[in-house]
């Protein structure tokens, strides 16, 4: 019997089968599941494309175990619990989070583990306080999606490393609550401290205190964006680029970056 | 059975898009008297017996704990109300 495959397994595939023998096969990233998460399976599916082994996690579990021995977490889009309350408010009381927010704040430089935070990932690390200030609806009021230049204004965090200072980058953007805001204070000390790792290029999209679409810790193992990495990984289902319809692969720079920081640290 | 009302406010210096939009629409129904209007939130926490002060004491804590974000919101209201 023939089996019809889904879309784009075959790419799959070839991906897995090459990192098998990758270096980076070894490295496991996990990608937290909430109630109303929509991009789990897309962000894992991106780990493997870039040749690391993506590692389910359920935002129930509790104790340490439930983190499952990742070597690092992902915390995808969607609108985990309803966005009730506010966007990621209920999600970041969630068992595993207890074990994320201590495991990325570890005291221990050499034990902080990497995380990303991607849309409702990114407002679930605001209200964890793993990353300063919040998001507000868009200025405009309007659910925006539409592929967003960014540039890369830090690339010496652990999920941008794979890019160049200054590179200008195209991946979808996808939101309600989209807008970035902090007080002054906060935002000229990210400023200060090249913690404002990506800003929109162009129009700002949605009202974002000085067009702030990322920011990171001060360590660099966290880092939060509104705009999705994970749907720019595969050529034929990403934005358009300079090479035709659907062909950018811009977002494939986080996964290779964190990879390669895991595996060994240099390029 | 007595409620613990808890009222939360976007803060002041924060443009509130959603109360701006109402504003805008206000006056498309002849509501014509108001400058602008702004939005926020009204939690009601029933109690099962009676309010302690312990237990205003968990909802204040609560209330700025869970109920708002102190970056964008301010809780203006904690206050009992007896049916």
């Amino acid at each position: 019997m023939t089996e019809t495959p889904l879309i784009g397994s075959a790419l799959i595939d070839t991906a897995v089968a090459q990192a098998a023998e990758s270096p980076l096969a070894g490295a496991r990233i996990g990608v937290v599941t909430f109630p109303g998460s929509l991009d789990d399976r897309d962000a894992a599916r991106a780990v493997r494309i870039a040749g690391g082994t993506a590692v389910e996690l359920w935002h129930a579990e509790s104790g340490p175990e439930a983190l499952r021995g990742v070597d690092a977490v992902i915390i995808p889009g969607g609108f985990s619990y309803g966005d009730y309350l506010r966007a990621g408010a209920i999600s970041r009381f969630a068992p595993l989070m207890e074990q994320i927010v201590r495991a990325a704040g570890s005291d221990s430089a050499a034990n902080l583990l990497p995380v990303l935070g991607i849309c409702n990932g990114f407002q679930i690390l605001t209200e964890s306080h793993l990353l300063p200030g919040s998001m507000l609806k868009n200025d405009h009021l309007k659910f925006i999606c539409r592929d967003q230049k960014l540039r890369v204004e830090n690339n010496s965090t652990w999920w941008t490393s794979e890019y160049a200072a200054g590179q200008e980058i195209t991946v979808p953007l996808k939101n309600q609550d989209g807008q970035y805001i902090a007080d002054e204070k906060t935002l000229d000390a990210l400023e200060a401290e090249g913690r404002v790792v990506f800003r929109y290029v162009g129009a700002n999209p949605n009202g974002s205190r000085r067009d702030i679409a990322g920011i990171s810790n001060a360590a660099g193992n966290v880092v939060g964006l509104m705009p999705h990495p994970e749907h720019a990984v595969e050529a034929g289902y990403g934005p358009e680029s300079a090479s035709g319809r659907s062909t950018g692969t811009d977002g494939l720079g986080f996964f290779t970056s964190v990879l390669n920081h895991l595996v060994g640290g240099t390029k | 059975m007595p409620r613990i009302v808890v009222d939360v406010m976007p803060k002041p210096e924060i443009l509130d898009p959603q109360g701006k939009a109402i504003a805008a629409a206000l006056p498309r129904l002849g509501f014509s008297g108001f400058a602008s209007v702004r939005q926020g939130k009204r939690f009601e926490l029933t109690v099962d017996g009676d309010v302690t002060p312990e237990i205003l004491q968990q909802a204040r804590e609560a209330a700025e704990k869970m109920l708002s974000n102190p970056v964008i919101e301010d809780v203006v209201n904690v206050e009992v109300v007896a049916d």
